[in-house]
């Protein structure tokens, strides 16, 4: 059994290179039919979990995985630590013995050995050092990150007038709806301070949200729940644009009935 | 040496970073950013690892004919062909690995995530059910919104995307610089905790 299904692997695979070979099945081709018959494949899930969508769904992380490997060995290894490494045995002609100008990247590449020592419980502790490395410096920069991007920036954003003497001039005289417009650029400054501060003391559980400081925490759920809203229906927008982008790849690429 | 060089470690390196900033002379910030440089390098040889232990452990399904072990195999071999790909010949755009990228992870990636447009469906008639002041916010925002995002909208209404552009720009960005404050402070707190030794749940047990 196994033999006869390997017998037909062989065939099929012996088929396709000579159909690419001949020029039966182009490169384009063959790309357009494996990502029609993969998107299909996870599309069948919507039937249920089945057979198909979990072949499909492994091959995926393992493609997933084997990317990022690669990515990381031409992205950060070779540049970042191997040739700047090596880079010494270039003057090896001149030299009896080859000097290596980098010697200190040998730390890093130790420290990112030493990580593979978790696969042996008796010295997985030394992989604690490299954690520690990564860690450590991570730690600095979420920091620095933090600060500089999110709080200090954040605060200064919110630093506004009450009002605009754009937003006073704001309001047409052509309808509703310029008056609503005009209505609600009155109110931009306004709602930005009092949205963030509600949130804030929202967020503030060292006392019990009782009195004022309730009301406050309730007025800052609601712009919470005003911006979960937003956030939902531009996510239900972006799903639904990728999937008529599925759809239309199967339709108009694959089988050529819409153009 | 297991518990204090690590805390020592992560006190040195995590100091380096938060010193550099205040103090912009090379003597700090050339052993920070050389320091920066090693925790690239070391964080590649994690994502390695990670891999390595999905391999791992995908191994000893198939060796061990557990269940779903067929699927553990293609896994491995998935992960093996594109990584010896991607290591051999190159990721050059136009070359084998590329091919693979284009042709079976962009799909079934796009694919995947597109999926959630109809269990969203099911989603939003639970959370959408206008059962408090709350909720109502939830589900009108997001109505307008939607609407304000596509050409019917405007079809029924011109200032569907005024509107929306006005809710993105004042109610829901007042909201999320709350969260991000928040975030921001939490996350400055927590990185203190590890640089100081605080929190050592990094290093696990023993």
């Amino acid at each position: 059994m196994r033999g006869a299904r390997l017998a037909i692997l062989i065939i099929l695979l012996g088929l396709a290179g000579a159909g690419f070979q001949a020029g039966l099945v182009s490169k384009a081709g063959l790309g357009t039919w494996v990502a029609a018959l993969l998107t299909l494949a996870i599309f069948s899930f919507l039937y249920r979990d089945n057979p198909v969508y979990k072949l499909a769904e492994h091959i995926f992380i393992g493609i997933a995985a084997g990317y990022f490997v690669a990515l990381e060995y031409w992205n950060v290894f070779l540049p970042n630590l191997w040739k700047p490494l090596v880079a010494g045995l270039e003057h090896i002609e001149y030299s009896p013995l080859p000097h290596f100008p980098n010697m200190i990247l040998l730390i890093p590449f130790a420290l990112g050995i030493l990580l593979f020592t978790r696969f042996f419980p008796r010295v997985a502790w030394l992989s604690r050092w490299s954690m520690a490395a990564m860690i450590g410096s991570y730690s600095g920069l979420a920091i620095i990150g933090a600060l500089q991007g999110d709080l200090v920036a954040q605060i200064r954003a919110n630093m506004v007038p009450l009002y605009s003497r754009e937003a006073l001039t704001a309001f047409g005289n052509d309808g509703t709806e310029s008056l609503l417009f005009g209505l609600l650029e009155l109110l931009r400054n306004p709602l930005i301070i009092v949205g963030l501060l509600t949130t804030l003391i929202y967020f503030f559980f060292s006392r019990e949200h009782k009195g004022g400081l309730g009301v406050a925490a309730k007025i800052g759920i609601w712009f919470l729940m005003i911006s979960f809203g937003a956030s939902f229906g531009y996510t239900v927008m972006s799903r639904v644009s990728l999937l008529i982008g599925r759809l239309h790849f199967l339709l108009s690429d694959w089988l050529g009935i819409v153009r | 040496m297991k518990n204090e060089v690590p805390v020592v470690v992560a006190f040195f390196t995590g100091m380096l970073m938060v010193v550099s900033l205040f103090i912009p002379h090379p003597v700090v910030s050339t052993p920070a950013s050389v320091v920066r440089q090693w925790a690239i390098i070391i964080t590649a040889f994690a994502y390695v690892l990670g891999v390595a232990n999905i391999a791992r452990i995908s191994l000893h399904n198939v060796k061990r004919r557990q269940r779903d072990w067929q699927y553990k195999a293609a896994l491995v071999f998935a992960l093996a062909t594109m990584a010896t790909i991607g290591i051999a010949l190159g990721i050059e755009s136009g070359g084998v690995f590329d091919w693979i990228y284009l042709n079976m992870y962009v799909p079934m990636q796009a694919t995947m995530f597109s999926l959630l447009a109809f269990y969203i469906a099911s989603a939003a008639y639970r959370a959408f059910r206008a059962r408090s002041p709350e909720a109502t916010f939830l589900l009108v925002t997001a109505a307008i919104v939607m609407l304000g995002r596509v050409p019917i909208g405007e079809k029924i209404w011109s200032g569907f995307p005024g509107l929306t552009e006005w809710i993105m720009e004042v109610p829901n960005m007042a909201a999320k610089r709350g969260i991000m404050i928040g975030a921001a402070l939490g996350a400055i707190s927590t990185g203190l905790k590890m640089i100081l030794g605080l929190e050592r749940s990094y290093l696990g047990g023993d």
